[in-house]
């Protein structure tokens, strides 16, 4: 059963093709614990009025982008860089395909909404501080901000859910294969 | 209704469907290096399941820092090769006999056509040019395939690229690929095979091949894929000669790997290269690209032929040509890396190595190197780097460092110049 937490404030990285360079730098790549990535999340990361020491993202338990976010290389030090800092659920428009399954294979979330409500999504952060809460079941993203709730229905394979109901592929495979 | 090469390899490899649209195939090849494998390993030994599915199945390399730089990466290093050496991982290459990854396996012909093939290294896709399906996986699914031998994916849809007409003299392979991801754009194939097809490719080497495929994962592609030929039956004919009767009957029985002519594509791309450019890029995404011409003198400081990219024989040969009886500018440090022993071998008998000393470059030992900003000539802050890799990211080969990707003759002809230069005004 998952130890994930799905859900909390959330952070908004207003831009596509977000690499996995940016969100881990290859020069930390010669670390063998997740743990020890925990300094770097989206250290290189290319945005205006980003400040990756902030507490905007160190409070942030949620990360939501635009399209083919974590693109590049296969480091699953990305996903990783994400789940030692709290950040369980990304939601984007679409993902690379490494990446998408990297996260999955984790047991963690990589949600897809359509433009339109991304757009809407991106559009609530001006009301304030977003916190979101995500319905596994329901299959719905809920965000609220400034006394304001919208409601976003998503889509999720079966292979998906139950890798991210059974906390991995690891665990998954090994109960199958 | 016909079926696509990749769907074909899917069939003959499918273990399982879980779920409807999942499919679990067993695997042909786990290829292994130190910077994605030791995380798994580590795992592997917390869960008391320190096993491999078949250590025959599973090669092994250190490729991306070597010698070592430090003592993390001596780790690294150490985590893999004392595995290797416990489960007898007999294919396992440490100094002396090592080099990068996609282009050591594919030339000791351990990639056949219709093998399923992965690794936790984005550029796996380059085996897709003997015909293979080769995916690129991230630590956790390279895990279960240690363990397993298996590995899940979505059937991808294909993208069929055809390539017509005939190259001009003076471009190659990777004009071709920065062209077509230009094309595409960096998500253009996600979740998608690029097939490529078409007389182009009917003329290629194996080598130009894997340049081509090796960088479909820049347009977001999980595999490229070439169906197999008389050219990959004669680039593996020393590794199959027992196998086969004639390379009549290895090309015979590869055909089970061609693409149906009524096979259905999820988009057919036609492009005609006859009057192809050389092509470079700008910026941080690969589909960033223009023709050289168009960014004739920009200076550069790094001149950096290699990679798993371009790295291989025919690359240095080319470059070469380029660097005979010449000397790179003196604003320029000229880094080449021959990408296996056996092409640094070969390179120094064809007396290759020598023009690149004479010219004033450097060489080193087979690796990754600067490829990805970890040893071997990392750029400083502002400093560009005409290269002659496949990933342009900012950061990517150092903080503040910018790249440009180009074939190796524009990045001889540039090392020369001292500024990106088309080598036909040469
Ligand atoms: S040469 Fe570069 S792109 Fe190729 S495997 Fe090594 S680091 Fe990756």
């Amino acid at each position: 059963m998952t130890d994930k937490l799905f859900g909390g404030p959330a952070i908004f990285l207003d831009r596509s093709d977000i690499n996995t360079d940016e969100i881990i730098p290859a020069k930390y790549l010669t670390e063998v614990t997740k743990e020890a990535l925990k300094p770097y999340m989206l250290e290189d990361l290319n945005l205006e009025n980003f400040d990756p020491k902030g507490d905007k993202l160190k409070n942030a338990r949620v990360l939501v982008s635009r399209e083919n976010f974590g693109c590049g290389s296969s480091r699953e030090h990305a996903p990783w860089v994400f789940e030692v800092n709290g950040v369980h659920t990304i939601i984007a428009q679409s993902y690379a395909r490494i990446f998408r399954q990297n996260t999955f294979n984790g047991g963690m979330l990589a949600i897809e909404l359509p433009k339109a409500d991304l757009d809407r999504l991106f559009a609530l952060e001006k009301e304030g501080e977003v916190g979101i809460s995500v319905d596994l079941d329901g299959q719905n993203v809920i965000a609220t901000a400034g006394g304001k709730t919208e409601t976003y229905s998503f889509d999720l394979s079966p292979f998906d859910k139950a890798l991210v109901q059974a906390g991995g592929w690891v665990d998954f495979a090994d109960t199958r294969y | 209704m016909g079926k696509t090469i990749a769907e074909k390899i899917f069939a003959a490899h499918l273990r399982d469907e879980p779920f409807p649209g999942t499919k679990v195939l067993d695997l042909d090849r786990v290829l292994c290096h130190e910077i994605t494998t030791p995380v798994a390993i580590a795992d592997l030994e917390a869960r008391g399941k320190d096993r491999v599915f078949d250590n025959t199945k599973i090669k092994a390399v250190i490729d991306h820092v070597t010698p070592s730089k430090d003592s993390k990466t001596a780790l690294q290093a150490k985590m893999l090769r004392d595995w290797a050496r416990r489960h007898q991982i007999k294919d396992f290459f440490d100094i002396g006999h090592n080099g990068v990854c996609h282009a050591i396996f594919p030339e000791k012909g351990y990639i056949r056509p219709g093998y399923t093939v992965i690794m936790g290294d984005s550029h796996t896709c380059t085996h897709g040019a003997f015909g293979a399906f080769a995916a690129g996986v991230g630590t956790t699914d390279l895990e279960v395939g240690i363990l397993k031998g298996v590995c899940a994916f979505r059937e991808p849809a294909t993208i069929r690229v055809n390539l017509t007409g005939s190259l001009p003299k003076g471009v190659y392979a990777k004009d071709v690929i920065l062209f077509v991801i230009g094309q595409l754009g960096v998500n253009g194939a996600t979740d998608r095979v690029l097939e490529f097809r078409g007389p182009i490719i009917d003329n290629m080497s194996m080598e130009a091949r894997m340049t081509l495929c090796n960088m479909a994962i820049e347009a977001g592609g999980t595999c490229g894929i070439c169906l197999p030929d008389m050219t990959t039956v004669e680039y593996l004919w020393p590794f199959i000669k027992d196998e086969f009767e004639s390379p009549d009957a290895a090309l015979s029985d590869y055909s089970q790997w061609v693409s149906d002519d009524d096979a259905s594509y999820d988009k057919v791309l036609d492009f005609d290269l006859t009057n192809l450019e050389p092509h470079v890029t700008y910026g941080y995404k690969p589909d960033c690209v223009k023709p050289v011409a168009e960014m004739a003198g920009i200076p550069v400081d790094q001149v950096y032929i290699g990679t798993c990219t371009n790295g291989r024989i025919e690359d240095l040969r080319q470059a070469a040509e380029i660097l005979k009886g010449k000397r790179i500018a003196d604003t320029v440090r000229g880094i080449v890396s021959p990408a296996t022993p056996k092409i640094f071998s070969q390179a120094l008998a064809e007396g290759i190595i020598q023009i690149f000393m004479d010219a004033g470059f450097c060489v080193t030992n087979p690796t990754c190197g600067a490829c990805l900003g970890m040893s071997n000539g990392v750029l400083s802050g502002g400093e560009v780097c005409a290269s002659t890799s496949n990933r342009n990211f900012n950061g990517r080969m150092g903080k503040g460092g910018m790249v440009h990707l180009m074939s190796p003759t524009t990045a001889a002809a540039t090392a020369i110049a001292g500024v990106i230069t088309d080598a036909r005004s040469m």
